[in-house]
């Protein structure tokens, strides 16, 4: 190269900031935007007098923010009949979830075990079903499932709603937790029966142990699916137990005469809290747990 | 895999342990859905009634009005919503793989959506497409008096806020499962085509899509089923109204399940939601059986 | 080769964030040459495979490919073809259509392209392959097909990633000699990277040995060998491996020795790149099929490997373990004591610090 105006490429080219990588920022953004709108509305008005509300935009921020609906949505709204606010729900919801998540990972992961590593006659077509089972849509089963549980004696009852969770939340779990015990060196199993221990032993001090991991993921897909159901908990946790769910949709959408939308908002919120902590908490394993399995929202 | 022998006070303990499960297929999944269909059958409808009438009561479901405009409803909500998230979550899937910073972040922003019930999605969309206080009323206030976004509250355009809304919802899941997907191509396969001259575009049309079948499959099955699941966020969002324009079949179960009480109907529904729903999955697991038989091993 | 392909690395610096991966490095390889990047992993070899390729960027440095600057420009305008260590197929494609998607997307007329494709699909033996897809081949078929994709470029550089790594020993042998073939057929600059001594010393014109991102060596497969430039190049080219024995550096009479253990070495006849002072510590190098029976080192016979062409004896001096080849028939049996030779002009003498030749 002799012409003393060029110069001779050396090192990294240079590379500028081309059109394409600003439209993607850019979309990024404002998708994520887009995203985040909801959330934001649902701070802003639930913190916004009603006069407020009526007055400004949707979008805009509180010029006084109050947490008056706040109160009122925990301790005053109206759910039907009674006035005692959300925190009904709340407690009822936390009364369905711990049960219901505890029992169904026992449940879950016992069955995965069994199905993983002692491969039992017909595991294949247990597994199977399991599976495509899944998919069936809930209300072929509602109104034979009152039925019996009524007939049991635990229809309308959190016994009752929590062995309905376990029932539904079994495909899921197993699918988990056998997919995680295949995983696992086979020897390791080996060598335990040859020192002698015995199925549930193996289970309890072996294999559980092992699958922390697992663990994590299955009380994050359970506690956000239970918490967020919304039809099974209507159906079969009687009038008196009423997950939060239920009770907010009361609220919000069996209002006569005008809405309190701050309220209303207010009380979405406190529904939502549960799952988006578990979610913000749980950063990576979220993730994992739609890898691992199906998630049902 | 070891094919352990268990002997008989371990054959007992793993009979123990899967009997929950047994029970569970047997009673609930096969025993509950045969009593539904059998319901299908029958004269019931308060209670239930053994008179045997054959097809009749689907015969009078495909009349009804009522679960015709549900039929056709969800059938629009199931196409448009599939393909949006489908094409939403790649498209932010393609992009976070482009090594953009803050790369965490923006996956949280738009997975969280996900972590929340359809109750909560629902009741907040109400509240943002709500025409007198909500978006509709901001851009008038802006200044363009013209502006109309009342769809929530026609029965032309209600469907759209439905898939709006489930569209927020589920495209934070179908990103997770693409980039998943993204992430397990080989590297070298890029460099490779970056020898080879190929373009980026040319790369994901040509390479990278076909690569992600998977990928598009276990998303696309996910979405499908919960299309035929939609039920908490009719009721939230709009209850099924105005009028009958976001009637969907599973709301028209619940309803006659116990409001309007005629069990012949309502199972007869629920029945027909079955066989839907086994129609499409039933290829796709056999589809992926069949590709677990064929890999060769490399 | 009738285009000029010669390739030089003037310079060259390349960093991934703060750690730097290559300093200043120079290399040159010469038209038609079949050049070898040996080194264990970690050494810099594959990042400046990459980098001849244009997939990395150089912080500061050139890349000169066919007398022209290619630095900046991007992988398809180098006149460069790469084969990977993962072969790196389009999965969904066919063989024919993973040859030639980059020529169609390149704006070749199909004949030509179908000429190109059918051309290196006989040179290489898999013209019954070429509709079948990756997944229905195996591990040396789908190296075949890497190399036709390259091939099919009709490129003036060819770059090789360790691509016979993923092999098994034997198909490793078969490809070797292939790629050989190919270098003597087409008569390219090939740029080789490998990890495995035996590629290197078959294919390569010259061998770059490289370790902690410096060429430690290059020259010849003969010059390596025979006269390995430290003791790291030493102990890494040649299989069974180098023995090694420490010991000091004596004159006695005048005349230099090696001394150590009890024994002494004659070393006149030896080649000194550098003399060492008296007393200097000192490392003694000498390859298993270069030692010699009948001389006045005594050593005990702890173990005989039988190795079907030959036999590999491990032998015991004064605490020290030297291996050392045998023809199959030479009669040798454990617990046996022996007196060896090991003559000077097959030595190798390292600085025991530096571990630089003397």
């Amino acid at each position: 190269m002799t012409a003393s105006a060029t110069i001779e490429p050396n090192g990294a080219p240079p590379r500028g900031v081309t059109p394409a990588r600003i439209g993607i920022y850019a979309f990024l953004v404002v998708t994520a935007l887009f995203f985040l709108t909801p959330l934001y509305v649902m701070i802003v008005t639930s913190l916004k007098t009603m006069g407020e509300i009526r007055l400004s935009a949707i979008l805009a921020l509180p010029r006084a923010p109050t947490f008056e609906p706040w109160i009122v949505a925990w301790s005053s709204a109206c759910t039907g009949l009674r006035c005692n606010g959300i925190s009904v729900g709340f407690v009822n919801s936390v009364k369905i979830l711990v049960p219901s998540v505890i029992v169904s990972i026992a449940v879950g992961s016992l069955t995965g075990y069994a199905l993983s590593f002692w491969k039992p006659r017909g595991a294949g077509l247990l597994f199977g079903t399991l599976m495509v089972v899944a998919f069936v849509p809930y209300q072929i089963f509602i109104y034979p499932l009152v039925r019996v549980l009524a007939f049991v004696g635990i229809n309308n009852s959190i016994p009752g709603i929590v062995l309905i969770h376990t029932i539904f939340g079994l495909p899921t779990m197993t699918l988990l937790f056998r997919n995680y015990f295949a995983g696992l060196p086979p020897e390791l199993f080996k060598a335990a029966r040859v020192d002698g221990a015995g199925f549930f032993r193996i289970f309890w001090s072996v294999m559980l142990p092992m699958a922390t991991p697992m663990l994590v993921v299955a009380v994050i897909l359970q506690v956000t699916g239970v918490w967020n159901d919304f039809i099974l908990g209507l159906v079969f946790a009687g009038r008196e137990n009423l997950p939060m769910t239920v009770q907010l949709n009361n609220i919000v959408n069996s209002t006569q005469g005008e809405r309190a939308y701050n309220v209303d908002m207010a009380a979405t919120i406190l529904t939502a809290l549960v799952p988006l902590v578990v979610y913000f908490a749980s950063g990576r394993w979220f993730v994992r747990g739609i890898a691992a399995g199906a998630v049902k929202g | 895999m070891p094919l352990v022998r268990p002997r008989t006070a371990s054959r007992l303990a793993v009979g123990l342990a899967l009997s929950p499960a047994l029970l569970v297929v047997v009673v609930v999944y096969v025993g509950c859905t045969a009593w539904t269909m059998w319901i299908s059958l029958t004269a019931s409808r308060m209670l239930p009634n053994s008179t045997f009438v054959g097809l009749r009561q689907y015969a009078s479901l495909a009349g009804n009005e009522r679960w015709q405009v549900s039929v056709v409803n969800l059938a629009m909500f199931g196409a448009l919503f599939m393909i949006a998230s489908l094409l939403l979550g790649f498209l932010l899937a393609v992009l976070i793989d482009q090594r953009v910073r803050a790369e965490n972040l923006l996956r949280s922003i738009f997975l969280y959506p996900f972590s929340m019930s359809f109750i909560v999605t629902g009741l907040v969309w109400q509240w943002l497409l709500n025409p007198s206080l909500g978006i509709e009323k901001m851009v008038r206030d802006l200044g363009f008096d013209a502006f109309r976004f009342d769809w929530i509250v026609r029965q032309d355009t209600v469907i759209y806020t439905l898939v709006f809304a489930a569209v927020w919802h589920a495209s934070g899941l179908v990103m997770a499962i693409m980039l998943a997907g993204l992430r397990g191509i080989d590297p070298e396969i890029w460099k490779a085509a970056r020898i080879d001259g190929l373009p980026p575009w040319r790369v994901y049309l040509s390479i990278v899509i076909p690569m992600l079948g998977a990928s598009f499959a276990t998303a696309s099955v996910l979405l499908a089923t919960s299309v035929v699941r939609l039920y908490d966020l009719a009721v939230a969002m709009t209850n099924g109204g105005p009028g009958l324009a976001s009637e969907v079949p599973a709301k028209f179960v619940m309803d006659h399940l116990f409001e309007r009480g005629n069990l012949g109907l309502a199972t007869a529904a629920a029945t027909s939601m079955l066989i839907t729903v086994a129609a499409v999955v039933a290829p796709w697991l056999y589809w992926q059986a069949r590709q677990r038989e064929r890999s060769v091993p490399a | 080769m009738n285009k000029r392909c010669d390739v030089s690395i003037r310079g060259a610096e390349i960093s991934y964030g703060t750690v730097k991966i290559l300093e200043k490095f120079d290399l040159e390889v010469a038209q038609s040459e079949f050049v070898v990047l040996l080194g264990p992993s970690g050494c810099g070899k594959s990042t400046l495979l990459n980098a001849i390729a244009g997939l990395v960027d150089l912080r500061d440095g050139q890349i000169w490919i066919g007398g022209t600057n290619v630095t900046w420009e991007e992988p398809k305008d180098r006149g460069i073809a790469m084969v990977f260590q993962s072969y790196a197929l389009y999965p969904r494609m066919t063989v024919r259509g993973n040859m030639s998607f980059g020529l169609k997307v390149a704006g070749m007329p199909a004949a030509e392209i179908i000429r190109r494709v059918d051309n290196a699909a006989a040179m290489l033996k898999i013209t019954e392959l070429l509709d079948r897809r990756p997944a229905e081949l195996s591990g040396g078929q789908r190296q075949r097909v890497a190399i036709g994709r390259a091939l099919v470029r009709d490129a003036g550089v060819y770059l090789f990633d360790e691509p016979l790594s993923n092999l098994d020993a034997q198909l490793r042998a078969e490809l070797r000699v292939e790629i050989k073939r190919l270098h003597q057929r087409l008569q390219a600059t090939m740029i080789y990277v490998t990890h495995d001594q035996i590629e290197a010393l078959t294919l390569a014109d010259r061998i770059a040995v490289m370790k902690d991102r410096v060429i430690q060596q290059l020259g010849t497969p003969s010059d390596i060998y025979r006269r390995p430039a430290n003791r790291f190049v030493a102990s890494f080219v040649g299989s069974p491996a180098m023995n090694f024995l420490p010991g000091t550096f004596a004159v006695r009479d005048g005349a230099a020795h090696f001394a150590a253990a009890g024994i002494s070495i004659p070393l006149d006849g030896y080649g000194f790149d550098a003399r060492p002072q008296p007393g200097a510590a000192i490392e003694l190098g000498i390859r298993p099929e270069h030692i010699e029976v009948g001389g006045d080192v005594p050593v005990a016979v702890e173990m005989v490997e039988p190795m079907g062409s030959d036999q590999l004896a491990w032998l015991r001096l004064s605490g020290h373990a030297l291996s050392m080849r045998l023809s199959a028939e030479a009669h040798i049996i454990a617990g046996e004591k022996l007196q060896l030779r090991l003559p000077a002009d097959k030595l190798n003498l390292f600085d025991a610090a530096t571990g630089r030749r003397l």
